[in-house]
């Protein structure tokens, strides 16, 4: 675990020289936080290496960090996209981070490197409201087409809105 | 019977179903027939809402349509403390609803940072592996039911009875029994209990053999299933498939191996995988696990080591009821952690096992606070319906039903 934890860092210094890593553990577990703007080409690298192998994704999802008091210090974008991508041959799995911000909400898709993060990012596109570019078919994936709001924000409120779904008539 | 129009379909759904052709959309619906195996219908294991285009009997495209269940669990989590929302996990597997609770309780004590006391991991195991077989009863009856074959239903339903009855007695409810505990379990395995475990995994496999003498040597059984909805095993990590879905294609990947938690490092059992990667193959790693889980509950209960069942670290974890009521400390340490929560550390984590349907994960980001901050919800049963379009591509219509049956999808995971 530990010498695998070494040359993920290593490698991704010694590929993506300009690109700046941040690297955190908690409870054993590694997390890379960079800029949104590199992530297809970190995630590919992950994927095709053949010492690391990320061939399965995980997760895809992201983080409203609406409220101010009591985070981590840093973090002045309101959404993190997170993505959680394991090595079936290694045994491994790895937490990478990326901050968006709600000027600039998006983020490149990562669907053209696992077909798994297709319908994840959809997920996260309806619950969120973060638009992933290139996407081939961002759609909502839970709520109607037509629900002009995103639940998972933190200014949604819990018993939702009245009026924001139509329904059927009596 | 009226046809479906273009306006009836939304027009993103529609753009989405005509995506691979150059033929517009009034010329499709001369040809082309696009038909709506609704959210209510008899095989599609719950509400699954799935719109084909078929040229005759055969399928062109597909555009699954989910959140006829949505239930906003992860809108929920937000709200309440890490102990209120454990009824909330039964109902998101709900054919397997203790093997959610474990996984709740380990994501939750991973990020808090205690560790249930060993009498508590292995009666987690057994519950574990009796929801395991329990789920995977209902997953070859529907399967055969959707087939054909009527009967393997009501035998394999009148096993699972038999579970029904083990978590009866031992947590009170049949379903839906919210029985872990943040710290370990909500109460001990009753000797009855046990016992009855005992006698169950002795008398199962030879009723389970009496269900695979009607299938798998069936002709219309393997003629219906053998090369249907085939998979590559690359092609299955790709779409992000785990699971029994998973093993049936060859890759051998079983997070109770890879990753163990709780015993399993010292438990006997084989990761059951066949090469085909079509329905079929499915069955049988399905029929298979059911053994190798038998294997493992009898281990479970010959090892299963006296002591506590709740970890006695009163500041994270609930105090046992007769010491609140009768000591000072305890009493303000229950009203603590019910009002406000325990407060882990600032940080996230994300804890995944080895579920019935395929790998269950929960993503927990906690700012100190008694309630998530998020709960991300990975459920398998959500991933692997995004193979379906994949799968059922050329097929015809009777073969989506066996697909999506050896899928196994559950859609109060789902859709949560």
């Amino acid at each position: 675990m530990a010498p695998l934890k070494e040359l993920i860092t290593q490698k991704l210094k010694d590929k993506f020289g300009s690109v700046n890593f941040e690297f955190s553990e908690f409870r054993d577990e590694l997390t890379i936080l960079f800029d949104k703007k590199n992530v297809v080409e970190v995630c590919r690298f992950l994927k095709d290496d053949d010492d690391l192998q990320f061939k399965l994704c995980e997760d895809v999802t992201a983080i409203d960090w609406a409220q101010r008091k009591n985070l981590p210090t840093g973090q002045a974008a309101r959404f993190t996209v997170v993505y959680h991508i394991y090595s079936i041959k290694y045994g491994f799995r790895l937490a990478l981070k990326a901050d968006v911000d709600q000027s600039g909400c998006s983020i490149d898709s990562v669907s053209s490197v696992w077909k798994t993060a297709d319908w994840e990012e959809r997920e996260t596109y309806d619950m969120y409201g973060i638009i992933f570019n290139n996407h081939p078919d961002l759609r909502r994936m839970y709520m109607p087409e037509d629900f002009e709001y995103y639940p998972l924000r933190k200014d949604f409120p819990l018993m939702g809105i009245p009026g924001s779904i139509t329904l059927p008539a009596k | 019977m009226e046809k479906i129009t273009k306006d009836d379909v939304h027009p993103k759904i529609l753009e989405a179903l005509l995506r691979d052709t150059n033929i517009t959309a009034e010329d499709a619906l001369e040809n082309e027939m696009i038909l709506n195996m609704g959210p209510q219908h008899p095989a599609t294991h719950g509400v699954l809402r799935l719109l084909l285009r078929l040229d005759g009997e055969s399928v062109v495209a597909c555009v699954p349509e989910l959140g006829y269940l949505h239930r906003g669990y992860e809108k929920l989590a937000e709200n309440m403390s890490f102990y209120e929302f454990i009824p909330h996990t039964d109902r998101l597997d709900y054919l397997a609803p203790m093997a959610n609770n474990v996984a709740w309780a380990l994501a939750v004590e991973k990020l808090i940072g205690i560790e249930a006391p060993p009498r508590a991991q292995y009666i987690r195991m057994m519950i574990t592996e009796l929801a395991r077989i329990a789920s995977h009863l209902v997953a070859i009856g529907a399967f055969a039911m959707d087939i054909g074959a009527l009967t393997v239903f009501l035998w394999t339903l009148r096993e699972r009875e038999k579970i029904l009855d083990i978590w009866d007695i031992l947590c009170g409810a049949r379903f839906t029994n919210s029985f872990t505990r943040i710290g370990g379990i909500a109460n001990d395995a009753q000797p009855e209990a046990l016992a009855k475990a005992k006698w169950f995994i002795n008398q199962y496999e030879e009723n389970l053999d009496e269900c695979e003498k009607l299938l798998n040597t069936n002709r219309i059984f393997i003629e219906r299933l053998e090369g249907v909805g085939v998979i590559s095993g690359e092609d299955a990590v790709d779409l992000g498939l785990t699971g029994p879905s998973l093993r049936g294609s060859g890759v051998e990947f079983d997070l109770r191996r890879s990753k163990p938690y709780l015993f399993y490092n010292d438990m006997d059992f084989n990761v059951v995988t066949f090469p085909e990667g079509d329905s079929l193959a499915r069955y049988f790693v399905r029929a298979d696990e059911t053994r190798e889980s038998i294997k493992i509950i009898r281990q479970v209960l010959d090892k299963m080591p006296q002591g506590d069942i709740l970890l006695n670290q009163p500041k994270k974890v609930l105090p046992k009821k007769t010491e609140i009521y009768s000591k000072m400390e305890e009493l303000i340490h229950d009203f603590m952690i019910v009002n406000f929560g325990v407060n882990p550390p600032v940080g996230d984590i994300y804890s995944a096992v080895e579920n019935p349907k395929g790998e269950l994960g929960f993503y927990l980001v906690s700012n100190g606070e008694g309630r998530p901050w998020k709960c991300k919800i990975r459920s398998p049963s959500f991933v692997n319906l995004q193979s379906i379009p994949h799968l059922i591509k050329g097929r015809m219509i009777s073969d989506i039903v066996a697909i999506v049956g050896s899928l196994d999808p559950v859609m109060g995971e789902a859709d949560k």
